[in-house]
Parts: structure tokens; sequence; C-alpha cells
């Protein structure tokens, strides 16, 4: 645990150094496409006015530099080819550092394979003196007991999520309320270590350091949902190439994150395979003429599948868009199952609030808000990002949500359990703090 | 299976056919001339977008600012100076360089606009331009870059005769000399001869002959010459005794004599000689004390003024006194 609390505490560092220099660099590694935004913080906020109220934080920064590549080398969210993806990043790193004519140094990542994993971790401990002070707080998040949740496995995010002192619960800032026993309720998130070992070095390759790593589903889900969802409960579903992300938020904390290990380039590879077709051809078909409908129309709608194999007969080929459809439909519907089942898994029906938020860039297929109410239940709709400041009009689009969502958390992290104070008995010995306790223990 | 570039996919047919059997047509064409001659045409994969290492370094170091500022602005001037300074080491280099600007220079100081040909004197009688000449030694023409002015005036200055001068160069080539000469008030004896001195006690030149100059005054002594100003005013007031005056004579450094002709001598104090000297002239105007046979009145205590009358006087002095008295001493 404290080599964790180590890693974490110096990429927090690490961001608050590059947000005094004013520059970072937000990095979004996707398994179709590999998106870099140059983020700007000039220090004036926008504080609300004129019928606006005050931003959820997304004032303080500014786009200045935006840039996408297609992603090779990462396949479910997870890097498959170290020199591939490195040199995506680099690509995409590169063009926009062009376009924001500066240098950056500090880059956040997200991603969203690495089969996340949540766990609800609950710790309980006596207050020490009337009122709950910083130390107590702390010994209560040290006394949670945490799972073995495996060597290979690190802990992503572990935010507490609620507080509670004697009988009372939902405490936001449990400090300076007087009780006597304070009980903490935590979210969890651990990832495959190889995963982010992998990220970072492809990272590190090329000359930037990692200011803060997170979730795709997180920051998907925090750019996605408003306010209000995100404080009455809502799932967000970030449906992306290689993975789709569940996150399910309450009271603005992410309480459970999953991923199904299916998404666009699924359908596509289903595409080509049915269709006989190149993966490239397939994913033109796929984004040009793609459905989940089909009407009467799509029968008499031919599509040119062809190819250049030579032969006249192969290359020539037609085939309806119902038939496309027909092919598209049953992945489609085979993601939202396996949606349904991390619902399920995560007791999404006992939650006051069923909202679910699509989003990704696989929600754009037509006809999907009329599929996943089926499946999924009635509080459907189809999300897109926050816009943020000076966003290009090409990076608004659902595909940008977890870029977006990055965005937000650079600007302002939840607290997480590293960001609050060390215990004293975890202190290394001669610790001042520690002698000063000592003194307030013995007079 | 290579993936086709999805614009390729979208052009539309040409007139030869289809893009898409063009293409093939010419991969066909492609494949045979591989066939005869080179071997590694065939695998034409997709350009990479991606930059290498190095230019993806070399792009970010670009966009370091401080880089950035050290290649745009510094480095070319280190740069200029660095050549500057790697051809002047050179001694040889150095040399010529400096020969050059002074040929150049030398080249633009004796253009005859800056010449100097020839040199005005005002205000100075003939025998001083003489020695004005002959001190400042000037060879004409001469460029007005070469002309030591500063030092030519302190030259000028330093003759005896020359009060103040200006020094300056006229248009048309010209040196002009501006003299005040010195005036001569007083003609000073002493040790060394003959002097005559202005109003302020200031050498303006020596004298041959006191008969070269019978018109200004004579004082003698030491140190008669610093106190000059106290001499013209006594000798101003001296007022009806003037005809008479031979000179005045410096006692000791302290006081002054005046001396009249027939050897009459008039000693004044040391402070206020003026008022002496008037309490003198009153006594001769009322009694014509100095008409009489007086050798010296001394005034050295003005609220005694003594009289020491010569050896006739006294004898004849004594001879009255007898008679007065019915005594004979003879």
């Amino acid at each position: 645990m404290t080599d964790l609390y180590e890693a974490q505490r110096a990429m927090r560092n690490m961001r608050k150094a590059a947000l005094q220099r004013g520059v970072i660099a937000i990095l979004d590694v996707g398994s179709s496409k590999i998106a870099c935004l140059v983020l700007r913080f000039d220090g004036e906020r926008f504080m609300g006015g004129d019928g606006v109220g005050a931003l959820a934080g997304q004032s303080s920064f500014r786009v200045i530099g935006a840039a996408t590549t297609r992603s090779r080398g990462v396949r479910f969210g997870e890097i498959e080819a170290m020199a591939e993806t490195e040199r995506a990043i680099r690509t995409a790193v590169q063009a926009a550092q062009k376009m924001a004519q500066t240098r950056v140094d500090h880059v956040i990542a997200c991603f969203s394979g690495g089969s996340p994993r949540s766990y609800g971790i609950a710790g309980q401990v006596e207050v020490e003196y009337d009122t709950v002070s910083e130390q107590d707080v702390a010994r209560v998040l040290a006394s949670s007991d945490v799972p073995d949740y495996g060597n290979h496995r690190d802990v992503l995010h572990a935010q507490p999520v609620n507080f509670q002192l004697d009988h009372r619960s939902g405490l936001k800032d449990p400090r300076g309320q007087i009780g006597q026993n304070l009980a903490v309720d935590m979210h969890m998130l651990t990832v495959d270590t190889a995963t982010i070992q992998n990220l970072l070095y492809c990272i590190k390759r090329c000359d930037l350091e990692v200011a803060g790593l997170a979730s795709g589903a997180y920051v998907s889900g925090i750019s996605a949902l408003v306010e209000d969802e995100q404080e009455l409960g809502a799932a967000c579903i970030d449906m992306g190439g290689g993975a789709t992300d569940v996150s399910i938020f309450m009271k603005k904390h992410m309480i459970y994150a999953d991923s199904v290990r299916m998404g666009g380039d699924h359908v596509t590879s289903d595409i080509a395979m049915g269709l006989q077709i190149p993966l490239a051809t397939a994913e033109r078909i796929k984004t040009f003429y793609g459905g989940i409908v089909a009407t009467g129309m799509d029968d008499r709608e031919m599509i040119e599948v062809g190819s250049d194999c030579g032969d006249w007969e192969k290359d020539r080929r037609t085939v309806s868009r119902a038939e496309l459809i027909g092919i598209i439909r049953p992945r489609v519907e085979e993601i939202l199952e396996g949606v349904r089942e991390c619902l399920d898994a995560a007791g999404f029906e006992h939650m006051p609030s069923q909202q679910i938020v699509l989003t990704g860039g696989a929600s754009q297929i037509p006809g999907l808000d009329s599929l996943a109410p089926k499946i999924l239940g009635q509080n459907v709709r189809i999300g897109r990002p926050l816009r943020v400041q000076g966003l290009p009009q090409a990076a608004t689009g659902a595909a940008f949500a977890s870029a977006v969502g990055l965005c937000l958390f650079a600007a302002n992290p939840q607290d997480e359990w590293w960001d609050f104070e060390i215990p004293a008995e975890r202190y290394p010995a001669r610790s001042l703090k520690r002698a000063v306790r000592w003194f307030k223990d013995n007079w | 299976m290579r993936p086709i570039d999805p614009t390729e996919f979208a052009k539309g047919p040409t007139l030869g056919g289809s893009a898409r059997v063009s293409e093939a047509v010419a991969r066909a064409i492609r494949a045979r001339r591989g066939q005869s001659g080179e071997t590694e045409s065939a695998p034409q994969r997709p350009r990479d977008p991606a930059p290498s290492r190095t230019a993806y370094r070399m792009s970010r170091l670009w966009l370091t600012p401080s880089f950035r500022f050290f290649l745009r602005r510094i480095a070319p001037v280190a740069a200029v100076a660095a050549c500057i300074g790697l051809w002047f080491a050179p001694e040889d280099n150095r040399e010529a360089f400096m020969g050059q600007v002074m040929a150049i220079k030398a080249e633009v100081q004796n253009r005859p606009e800056f010449m100097v040909k020839l040199m005005a004197i005002d205000g100075a009688s003939g025998e001083l331009s003489e020695d004005i000449r002959e001190v400042m030694a000037q060879d004409f023409p001469v460029s007005s870059f070469d002309l030591d002015l500063p030092g030519l005036l302190a030259q000028v200055e330093s003759l005896d005769a020359v009060e103040s001068a200006g020094l300056h160069v006229r248009a048309g080539g010209i040196l002009q000399v501006d003299i005040v000469e010195r005036t001569p008030a007083v003609v000073w004896r002493s040790d060394l001869g003959l002097e005559m001195l202005d109003a302020e006690g200031h050498r303006v030149a020596a004298l041959g002959s006191r008969l070269d100059r019978p018109d200004l005054p004579l004082i003698a002594g030491e140190g008669a010459d610093r106190v000059v100003p106290e001499a013209m005013a006594i000798l101003k007031s001296a007022g009806p005794l003037t005809p008479r005056l031979r000179g005045l004579v410096r006692v000791g450094e302290r006081r002054w004599n005046i001396v009249l002709d027939r050897d009459q001598v008039i000693l004044l104090p040391e402070v206020k000689p003026l008022g002496a000297l008037a309490q003198v002239v009153a006594l001769d105007q009322a009694k014509d004390l100095l008409g009489r046979d007086v050798a010296v009145v001394d005034m050295r205590r003005p609220t005694r003024p003594t009289v020491r009358l010569t050896e006739a006087a006294q004898d004849e002095l004594k001879r009255l006194r007898g008679v007065e008295l019915g005594v004979s001493y003879r």
C-alpha cells in the first residue's frame, strides 16, 4: 500500500507542477483512436454571472491543441504492440503540440482496458478526541479492509464515497464534527499492472512525464453525465472501439466501474467476416450505412461492397442495407447484453434513479436509442461530452467523451485515498508529527 | 491482406473504367515490371504518419521557448561575433584593418576643406605678434584636425604680455588669434633690472632703460611688484606732489616711502598710508612743508608726524635760538 501511495502522490505532485507551468496534455489511449489535447490553465476562473452559473471547473482551462490519430497496436483498450502504440502516441502528441505551438512535458492518460474491477470497501474507527480531526480521517481510511485483489493488479482509483459518523450517514466531510464512531465507504478500482506498466513505458518513451492516470470509464462518466445525473445516480456506458466501459455514479462519486471487452471494432470485424471484405472497407461501410433497425426501404438500398481481388464477380458484389443491419444488430445486442450483465452485477436495479447514458464512438450508430431501452431499461439517452473552451468542432463528438472527461479530471480531480494525510502510525520513526503526538498523549 | 486507403476507394469511375479497376491494372503492370527488374517494389505499405523519434525530439526541442530564443536571438549574434573575432585574431589582419582605417581618416582630414592655410593675429603690437608666431611655431598649411587648439592657446597665454587670448579656425582656412595685451602701468626697479608691470603687478616686459618709458611712474624695492595696486592708489592720491615725485620705494616689504626731488622722503605707515599722505599734502599746502628745508617727513606714526631737517636747516635753527636767548655757540 505504501508504494502505491508513493507512486500516486508523485503523480499528483507532477500534476501540481504542470498546473503551475500552465500547460498539460491529456492522452486518451483508445483501441480505435488516440486523442491528445493540450490544455492551458491561465488561472482565471469563470465564477458565473449573466445567467450562467459557475461551471464545474471546465472554465479554468482552455484547449489549445488537439489531435487524433488512428490507434495502432491497442486492442481491448490494452497495449498489444508497444512500438506501434508509442509511434501513435508520438504522432498525436506532436500534432497537438504543433497546433498549440508549445511544448508539453506533462501528460495525464486514460485507458479503458486492463479488466477493471470494482471493490467497495469499508473501514471503521473510534474517534480519538471529541471532534473528528484529519488524523481520524486518515486512520479510518487506513483501517479499511483492503481485499486481496491479486499481485498482478494495481489500484487505479480509491475514492472515499461516504463517511458515517455514529448513526449519521452520507457525510461529505466529517472533519470538525462531534462523534465517536467514524466509518467510511470507499470505492476502489483495480486494473492489471501490466496494462499500466505498458502504458507508462510508452509514454516515457515519448519523453513525457505522467501526471496522472485515470480509468476510461470514470472520465467518460464525468464528462457525459450531467450534474444531476451524477448526483441522483446514473450509469455511463462508453462504447469504444475495443471495449465498452460501464461506470455507475451516485452522489457525484463513482461507485462502480467495469468494462465489457467488446466494442465497435468487433462490429467491424463481423462485417468484414460476414461480407468477406477487408477491415478498412468494412469500417467505411459501417460508418456510412450502418444501423440497427431495418426498415422496408433498407431491403432496396444496395451497397457496393467491392474488393480488389481481380475477380469481376467478387469485385462487383453488392449487399443490401438490411443485410448489413442484420450483421450489426446481433453484435450490438451482445454488447448491450454484456453491459446489462455488468449493471446487474452492480445491482443497478436497486438504484433510486435508473438513468443510463450511452456515449463513445460506437454509440453514434443510428437506431441505438431504440434498441438500448429494450435491453437496458427505459431511461436511456445518448450522451455527448460536456463542452469545454477551445475544443475543435471535430473533437466534440461522443467519441471524445473520455478525452473531455480527462480534461475535467485534470482541472479538478476528486480526492483519492492518497490525497489525505498519512496516519501517524505509518510515519517513519523520528518524525516530528510522531513526537508532537507523543507529547499530546502524555500531557 | 493490404488495407485499402478509403480515399482511394471513394474515387469515382474514370474514363478508362472504375478507379478500382485501373488500380488493379496499374498493380498488374507494376508487378510485371517488378518481375523483370527490381525485386523489392512489391510490398508497398501505407506511409507511416508517425514522426521518427529524432524528428519528434527535434520538434519538441524547437518548441522549447528558451531554445527558440537562443537560436533566434543569441545564436546569430554569437555567430557574427565569432566570425569577426576569428578574423581579427591574427596580428596581420588587425594591422591591415587599422592601416586601412588610418588611411581613410588621413584622406578625409587632408581634404582642402579642412586645411588651415594662414594665421591672423588681432590686437597685438608688432613685437608681440612676432613673439606669438615664434612661440606657436606652426607650419602652414595644416589640417584643422591636426591643430591642437587648447595647446596652442596655452602657449600663447604663457606669454607675459598677453592678458587673454582667443583662438579659432575661421572660415576660409584662417587660424584667427585674438589677443588682449597687457598695458604697462609702472616701472619696477629690482635687483634684476627694470621691468614694466601692469596695474595688477603682472610682468609685461623688461625695460632696457628708464628713459624708454619716462611716462610711467617708478617703484622700487623688493616685493613691490606684489602690491602694485596700493602703489597705484598712493600715486593717484599724491595730487599736487606729482610733479615732484621721483618714485615709490617699498621698505622691508611692508610700507612705502615716497621719494621726491631734492632728496626729500615721505615715510608712510604700514596701515592707511593714503590718510597719512593726505595729511602730508594738507600740511604742504597749508604751511608749504615740503618747500622748506626738510629732508624727511616721517609719517610712520600718523598721530605724531615728525620732520627731519637738513644739516643747514639745523644750524640755522640753532643760530636763531641763540639769538633769541642771547647766547652764541660760536
